[in-house]
């Protein structure tokens, strides 16, 4: 074989061997991809898939770790698993009643944080030497803690102004969304659901103790929701909002319904602030009437009616049904807040805070952050922006209208404060024998808002009677009296 | 015998001693790390084995692959042991034993210089295979082992065949006619199983045509592209090809559809030395995913089941969130074998056995193990560089395609990286007809390597054996071209025949 031929023969052999080489590194490529794929599902993604009700392995975690506990903002605990000297272990309640919803349970299914964070409390972030001494000896490891953003002695506070009215109250840090109460009664006793637990589903009607009403119950937002007419007419007219008024009679007809004011009272000469402070229906029903439905809707939509809210809690979706095809009779009643729109303590809670955080809209949420037992932070939840809702010159003018309802309006029971607050009451008529549920959702100070409330108590009468007292003493709580 | 029993049978048999109940959980506990530690040093030798020509260190590391493997094979039957008390694991530890040390020893002597990296990474993954399968339900692992050791035997006379019958290219449309045969059998005789029609049932034996038909589709396409690969011919082999993935997407095996038209493709490719064709088979291969999105609802559903398994967890998006369940939970280093819930996933013996690794073995275990899967493709694209044969080079090349595709398919299924599409994991899932068919292809590439040497041999006397040879000592070299001498000099005329 003589050396040309060797030649076309090795490359005859080769033939091909470039492209070979090209998909070879293809392949690789892909697979370097995979495995870089399944490092970060391991290395970030795993926590938030692993979390959820329906894997079925906290069984399987629970028989190594001690599930850790779940703690105030300033360190109190809320819920701790106690082991017995047989080795038998109970989760423990030792706030009780007060923390029952928001705090959840364990026992017949988990809710609320024991639920939201129920791997973190299962797993360890001890020093892995201890952790493996630990298995080795047969013991089990300590589960990290979950820390809450709750102030205790506020959540207290709410328990107790709430007394033994049905009702609900949310306490939100506007400039973060942190929330520092929720309370909602009746309440059911943490600690012994199980024994109790055929009496507590049987009570389905109104009590429904197992129900968290600050995230779950829907409820007409009566006047609160003038708060969101009020904001629709200052976006559709920047200009000369300052112009409205209104001559308000005690009653006014439109579309062929009555519209009375609270207790039939007359008004009088009426602008926009006064409107707003004195809660006049007639006033809010003719504004809503001139509103561009479609725009309003928009606006509805931005404050998370109709949708999911943003937190990780059982919650309800907010309704807002106005649109093109309404009747004057059903926009003049939507407006002023009766109607078909509903809303939880939660949603209404976040729209105030919006208006006292200069427009900006927060997530809210309740835990903090987890930490090891040794003390090092595992995980870290920082505040989260939804987005400028509305202009800040809209808030401010909010601010001002809500200042009004304190020094001449419906909460002047608040006036009393070393400090201004800001609110809006709410009088929500629920059924034709005039059961009306009280409402108040409000902050303070209103130069610098450190709190936001959303009050409802059912059934009992005005919000200007049994909801701003509530206020108060969680302001004098938490801010100073 | 549970867990729990167990241990409190060992802690009766020895007394009330606290030391029993200490040695089991070190056994249990430490092994976890001692096995990922091994495994991660064994595929880092998959890699660096070839770094340096040094025949000697190579067959050092060879060894030592060899004893990483019974000693992880050893630790983990003895975790299994102590988690159950029971005596058929000891008996099926110690077959399990016998079957890798025949299987070493045996086809060391038949195929003389085989590729030892590409035998060690097959009885590896069989191991861990069997193990994992084990932990799940023995006598599955137990008929796995029988199917594994006689298709081992059968194999021992791949060499002999193949030497034989070296005009296996030949045949190109034999191999097309019996393909399309036995598809179009399971489609008029199949039984559906998991949504796809693929199962013939024949007494008590189930058989998945379709993953045999794979290794005679690469022989009919190899065959007949070394040939020629004129645009007439490429056309006739392609509409032919196309029949195949036809009858497959007929009967909803969307997996072996894909398998088999990417192998097509590239096969082509690599051929014809054509990027048009490859660009043209891409084009194709998205307007046909996106009709088959279109027009078929199963398709639809495993495409929503993989953007969000999570709003239909207790339906479609069933079997992908519960195997990101096992894998998140496992974590880095994994519960453990034996402290997970891997039975809680579906399918786990077969198509989501990767999840129930990830999830007792760890994630680092499981990251190697798609790179010693990764190994065993470029030991075979770098068998198929050596070839001589076009006929050989198409066909490990296509074996290969075949092999890491399915690979990716599993792995990216169950790991949410792409929509999951029903296919075993070579060697490692449970099934008689893929853990045979799998063997059968490592056989022929290694048959296919042993003989490619032997035609070389006599053509460039012996040049360079270290460069074709993955490091046979020169002395084997000689021994064995006298050995096989008398073959030589027929099939040199056929291949001169054959150009």
């Amino acid at each position: 074989m003589d050396r040309r031929e060797a030649k076309r023969q090795e490359k005859e052999n080769k033939r091909g061997n470039r492209q070979i080489l090209f998909l070879t590194y293809g392949v690789l490529a892909v697979f370097l991809g995979m495995a870089g794929y399944l490092a970060c599902f391991l290395a970030f993604d795993s926590e938030d898939v692993i979390n959820n009700s329906h894997n079925p392995r906290q069984a399987l975690l629970a028989e190594r770790v001690v599930k850790g506990k779940i703690l105030s903002a300033d360190g109190e605990v809320l819920a701790e698993t106690v082991t017995d000297e047989s080795g038998k272990e109970t989760r423990s309640y030792p706030e009780g009643r007060a923390f029952c919803h928001v705090v959840g349970r364990t026992s017949h299914s988990l809710t609320g944080i024991e639920l939201e964070q129920c791997y973190p409390l299962l797993t360890s972030h001890n020093n892995p030497v201890k952790q493996l001494g630990n298995t080795l000896r047969g013991r089990k490891n300590q589960g990290d803690d979950v820390v809450t953003t709750l102030d205790a002695d506020l959540q207290r506070a709410a328990y107790r102004a709430l007394g033994n009215e049905r009702g609900a109250v949310v306490a939100l840090e506007p400039s973060t969304g942190k929330i520092l109460a929720m309370v909602s009664t009746p309440t059911y006793d943490p600690n012994k659901v199980a024994q109790n637990w055929e009496t507590l589903i049987e009570d389905s009607g109104e009590e429904s103790r197992l129900v968290n009403r600050a995230t779950q119950g829907l409820y007409t937002p009566g006047s609160t929701f003038k708060m969101v007419t009020a904001m629709e007419y200052l976006l559709e007219h920047p200009k000369d909002y300052g112009d409205y008024r209104y001559q308000c009679k005690g009653t006014a007809k439109y579309g062929g319904t009555k519209i009375n004011c609270y207790d039939q009272e007359v008004h009088g000469k009426l602008d926009l602030v006064t409107s707003f402070a004195e809660s006049c229906n007639g006033s809010f029903a003719g504004i809503g009437l001139r509103l561009n439905l479609s725009s309003f809707q928009k606006l509805c939509k931005s404050l998370y009616f109709g949708r999911e809210l943003p937190v990780d809690m059982e919650h309800n979706k907010g309704r807002f049904v106005l649109d093109k095809n309404s009747d004057e009779a059903e926009v003049a009643q939507t407006s002023m807040g009766q109607g078909k729109t509903v809303v939880t303590p939660l949603q209404n809670a976040m729209i105030t805070a919006m208006i006292a955080n200069g427009g900006e809209m927060m997530a809210p949420y309740v835990v903090d952050h987890v930490e090891s037992e040794d003390g090092r932070t595992i995980k870290q939840y920082d505040p989260k922006s939804l987005g400028q809702i509305v202009d800040d010159w809209v808030a401010e003018e909010m601010n001002e209208m809500m200042k009004a309802v304190v020094k001449e309006g419906t909460a002047t029971s608040l006036r009393g404060l070393s400090y201004q607050a800001a609110g809006k009451t709410g009088s929500a008529e629920v059924d034709s024998d005039g059961t009306t549920n009280a409402w108040f959702v409000g902050y303070a100070p209103a130069k610098n808002p450190q709190i936001v409330v959303s009050i409802v108590v059912e059934g009992v009468g005005t919000g200007s009677r049994y909801a701003v007292p509530i206020a108060k003493k969680m302001f004098q709580e938490y801010v100073g009296s | 015998m549970n867990k729990k029993e167990a241990a409190q049978k060992l802690i009766a048999m020895f007394g009330d001693l606290n030391w029993i109940g200490v040695l089991h959980s070190i056994v249990v506990e430490a092994s976890k790390y001692i096995i990922i530690i091994l495994f991660a040093i064994y595929t880092w030798h998959c890699f660096t084995v070839f770094i340096g020509k040094n025949i000697e260190r190579q067959d050092k590391i060879y060894k030592r692959q060899k004893t990483i493997m019974y000693t992880i094979h050893f630790i983990c039957s003895l975790v299994l042991f102590l988690n159950s008390l029971s005596m058929q694991i000891i008996g099926f530890y110690l077959a399990q034993v016998l079957f890798l040390m025949f299987a070493d020893r045996a086809y060391l002597y038949v195929y003389r210089n085989l590729s030892k990296m590409v035998m060690n990474n097959m009885l590896m993954l069989l191991t861990i295979g069997f193990l994992m399968i084990e932990r799940l339900d023995t006598a599955s692992a137990i008929r796995q082992m029988i199917f594994a050791a006689a298709i081992m035997f059968i194999g021992l006379f791949i060499p002999w065949l193949i030497e034989r019958f070296s005009y296996f290219d030949r045949f190109g449309w034999v191999y097309a006619g019996i393909g399309i045969l036995l598809l179009a059998l399971v489609f008029v005789i199949g039984r559906e199983q998991y949504g796809a029609k693929n199962w013939i049932v024949i007494g008590s034996f189930a058989l998945q045509p379709s993953e045999f038909v794979k290794i005679i589709y690469v022989f009919f396409i190899a065959a007949l592209l070394a040939k020629s690969t004129e645009f007439y011919d490429v056309v006739k082999v392609s509409a032919v090809a196309a029949v195949h993935v036809l009858i497959l997407v007929a009967e909803k095996d969307l997996g072996a559809a894909l398998i088999i038209f990417i192998t097509y493709a590239l096969i082509l490719y690599v051929a014809s030395q054509n990027s048009l064709y490859l660009l043209t088979a891409a084009a194709m291969g998205v307007v046909a995913a996106l009709a088959g999105w279109k027009l078929f609802y199963h398709v639809q559903v495993r495409v929503q089941a993989w953007q969000d398994p999570w709003s239909t967890i207790d339906s479609q998006g069933y079997q992908v969130a519960h195997s990101l369940f096992a894998i998140g939970t496992g974590g880095w280093f994994g519960m453990g074998l034996g402290e997970g819930m891997p039975y809680k996933i579906p399918v786990a013996t077969s198509d989501f056995i990767f999840s129930a690794i990830c999830e007792e073995l760890g994630g680092f275990f499981a990251i190697c193990l798609i790179l010693v899967e990764v190994s065993c493709f470029i030991m075979f694209v770098n068998i198929a560089l050596k070839m001589t044969r076009r006929f050989y080079k198409l066909t490990a090349l296509g074996l290969a395609v075949e092999y890491i595709f399915q690979v990716f398919l599993t792995i990216g299924g169950v790991t949410k990286f792409i929509p999951s599409t029903g296919v075993t994991l070579p060697l490692i899932s449970y099934g008689g007809s893929s853990v045979i068919s799998t063997m059968v292809l490592f056989f022929i590439i290694q048959g296919m390597y042993v003989l490619n040497f032997r035609e070389e041999g006599q053509d460039e006397t012996a040049a360079e054996p270290s460069e074709a040879n993955e490091g046979v000592p020169q002395t084997k070299w000689g021994r064995k071209r006298d050995a096989y001498g008398s073959a030589r000099g027929k099939k040199a005329g056929k291949r001169k025949q054959a150009r």
